[in-house]
């Protein structure tokens, strides 16, 4: 069996070494190096890599990454979302109005959100897939129309943009805890007694350490890649993705359901946008009309810095992890830097840029295509 | 493909060097950081950076300015907590939204960074996040004023052009104007958006459909510029009461050519340079002023412009 594997004409002999080194992530991996031996060499005792430093960055490279995750699957399909940052923005008001406003307990408040934005995320890919138009354009209306309630209800109900008191709302409430909570308090509490971390110097928070747990925001974005990853590589449904992306027709042809793994994938993009939404309003305590604003491109932007095709049927999850962080610390590094940080987009640009010709490249000797 | 690679690594590691360096070896003294949560494209706040280069210049402090790119309250807070981490000496900061804020400014406090509010907020926000002072201008009582003034001046019905209308503290300067008028503040507060030519736009239909509108206030250079044009359009230019808030080098024309009856100048540069000599005096000898310090309301009309117009959008 082995020996005739070995000899069959039609599978290439490639190298162990070649194709541990020549996967989609690649560009990503040296981007991610690039960035980090940059930061270290110029804001190496800025408090970067101080552990607040570290958990300032890590936090902002896990908000894109949860968007990041949601929108390369559905890049992979083929398709776009550009309403994903009004469906943060509309996800955390849900949350306010239901949770605040309403004075439902939390736990319902935060479920009916998911159910209204993933269905609102359904409507999307229907409506794509039904009328054939570009998602681009589909998904733009929903960019605008979104926002538009988003300003609109708080505004008709409250008379204000910003609908505060969701903390105390979901004061003790068990599904809050799971998104606006944090993990290991214990062992951070023991780093700072130890000395290894700072402690606050003052104020009624005295003596406990300035990083005081991780984020569940960062668990979020870990499970959510982890589980992308393995979704897209190692399942049936995994290979639908690619299949739909590739090419439509041939897939349908040969009986892969294009139109409902492309509504699947609107809806978890959805989700992924109300994942961070509820996590940002949990740990806010407010949800205000301009959240997320411009974040459908930060998510598409990291996508592609970690090598998926905008055309579809290419591209990887950890990729679109790597491309995530690599926004994250760009972002924060500057500032730590001490760059102007107006410069913040001539240096996104360049980084688009390199990756994007880094990774075709890469593509060409992956798929032999010239 | 390594040559590729190690070409990118260079190129970029070229572009990025002489900037890092430029900013971080610039100055000797303390480090001061002001975050504000105005997004790149509002260029009211040039003002605010001059301001606090000018102070950090002559008190021989390093002073930074940062700001979320597209003006997201919540990824101000992760500059703030970035800025704590690279504990500075003072962090100056806006108080935009106090939910969000509070939390990232508390923990500075904590951390021993010394903070003062500037611009947005109230001197009781500032105490309770436990901040040095503020040092800005009230919105609603400069709203206030701004109404009871043009009350005296006879407008009856105004028209209210908010450009930043997910801000909340902003639209309290229309509160207090309609407060000031006496009348109810109703539908007059517009929601302008930023685009400049959907300003104009919106201004004229809105004037249209409403002829009895005897009065317009606008917030800031970005809703003002658009609606002098959309003024001089119908030709109610000069003929209806204009006041607004802030000024820039549209508005003191406007002020100048009698199409708008004054500007509400908060002086942002006093809300930039005032934190940063006060700090530095903090830091160096202990001494600090016993009170909050209102950067306006001041009324800048036709009278005594020159030095407004010699200085805006550098200084006033």
């Amino acid at each position: 069996m082995a020996n005739e594997q070995a000899t069959d004409e039609r599978v290439k002999e490639i190298s162990s070494f070649r194709r541990a080194l020549i996967r989609p992530e690649l560009g990503g991996m040296v981007g991610t190096v690039a960035v980090f031996t940059l930061f270290a060499l110029f804001a190496w005792d800025s408090g970067m890599f101080a552990v607040q430093g570290v958990m300032n960055w890590s936090i902002v490279s896990a908000q894109f990454m949860i968007i990041a995750v949601g929108a390369c699957l559905l890049m992979i399909t083929g398709e776009f979302d550009l309403s994903i940052g009004s469906m943060i923005g509309f996800a955390g008001m849900m949350v306010a109005v239901f949770g605040v406003v309403l004075a439902w307990p939390m736990w319902i408040a935060i479920l009916i959100t998911f159910a209204i934005c993933i269905a609102l995320g359904a409507l999307n890919g229907w409506i794509v897939v039904r009328t054939g138009l570009p998602s681009f354009i589909v998904t733009l209306a929903f960019l605008f129309i979104l926002r538009g309630f988003t300003i609109y209800i708080p505004q008709t109900l409250e008379s204000k943009t910003i609908i505060g008191g969701i903390r105390d709302a979901a004061e003790g409430d068990w599904l809050g805890a799971i998104f606006g909570g944090k993990v290991g308090r214990g062992f951070f509490q023991w780093l700072g007694d130890m000395g290894v971390i700072e402690t606050f110097q003052r104020g009624t928070r005295e003596g406990q350490p300035v990083v005081d747990g991780i984020p569940t925001l960062i668990i979020w974005a870990i499970v959510l890649v982890i589980f992308g990853h393995i979704v897209l590589t190692r399942t049936r449904f995994g290979n639908w993705i690619y299949a739909s992306g590739g090419d439509a027709e041939a897939a349908r042809n040969s009986g892969v359901p294009v139109n409902r793994v492309k509504i699947t994938m609107f809806m978890f993009t959805a989700f992924c946008a109300t994942v961070l939404a509820v996590c940002q309003v949990m740990e806010f305590g407010s949800a205000g009309a301009d959240r997320g604003l411009l974040k459908e491109f930060e998510a598409i932007i990291a996508v592609v810095i970690g090598g998926a095709l905008l055309t579809g049927g290419y591209g990887s999850v950890l990729g679109a992890a790597l491309g995530a962080l690599i926004f994250g610390v760009v972002q924060q590094g500057l500032f730590f830097a001490g760059v102007e940080s107006s410069l913040f987009r001539v240096f996104l640009g360049i980084i688009l840029l390199a990756a994007v010709i880094l990774n075709t490249y890469i593509r060409r000797i992956i798929t032999g295509e010239r | 493909m390594n040559k590729l690679m190690k070409k990118l690594m260079m190129a970029t590691a070229i572009v990025a060097a002489p900037l890092m360096v430029a900013n971080t070896a610039a100055a000797e003294g303390e480090t001061y950081v002001l975050v504000s949560h105005a997004p790149d494209s509002d260029t009211w706040w040039n003002t605010i950076k001059n301001g606090i280069a000018l102070a950090g210049e002559q008190v021989g402090a390093n002073v930074e300015y940062r700001n979320p790119p597209t003006g997201d309250i919540a990824d101000m807070a992760r500059i703030i907590d970035q800025a704590a981490a690279s504990s500075p000496d003072g962090i100056i900061t806006t108080l935009a939204d106090f939910d969000v804020l509070k939390g990232p400014i508390m923990n500075a406090v904590d951390q021993g960074i010394d903070v003062i509010i500037m611009n947005t907020g109230t001197p009781e926000q500032a105490r309770e996040v436990g901040a040095l002072m503020y040092v800005g201008q009230p919105e609603y009582d400069a709203g206030l004023a701004a109404g009871i003034r043009a009350k005296g001046e006879g407008v009856t019905k105004f028209l209210c052009v908010n450009h930043a209308i997910q801000q909340p503290t902003v639209g309290e300067r229309c509160r207090g104007y309609a407060d000031g008028l006496g009348i109810e503040l109703g539908d007059a507060m517009m929601d302008s958006g930023t685009d400049p030519a959907e300003i104009k736009n919106k201004v004229l239909a809105y004037l249209s459909a409403n002829p009895d509108v005897d009065g317009i206030l606008t917030l800031g250079p970005v809703s003002a510029d658009p609606t002098i044009a959309a003024l001089q359009e119908n030709g109610m230019a000069g003929d209806i009461h204009f006041g607004t808030f802030d000024l820039g080098e549209e508005i003191v024309k406007g002020i100048k050519g009698d199409i708008i009856n004054w500007g509400i100048d908060q002086q942002p540069f006093l809300q930039a340079y005032m934190p940063v000599v006060i700090l530095a005096n903090w830091d160096r000898y202990g001494v600090l002023p016993g009170n909050n310090i209102n950067s306006g309301p001041g009324f800048v009309t036709k009278d005594g412009l020159s030095k407004v117009e010699e200085f805006a959008g550098e200084f006033r």
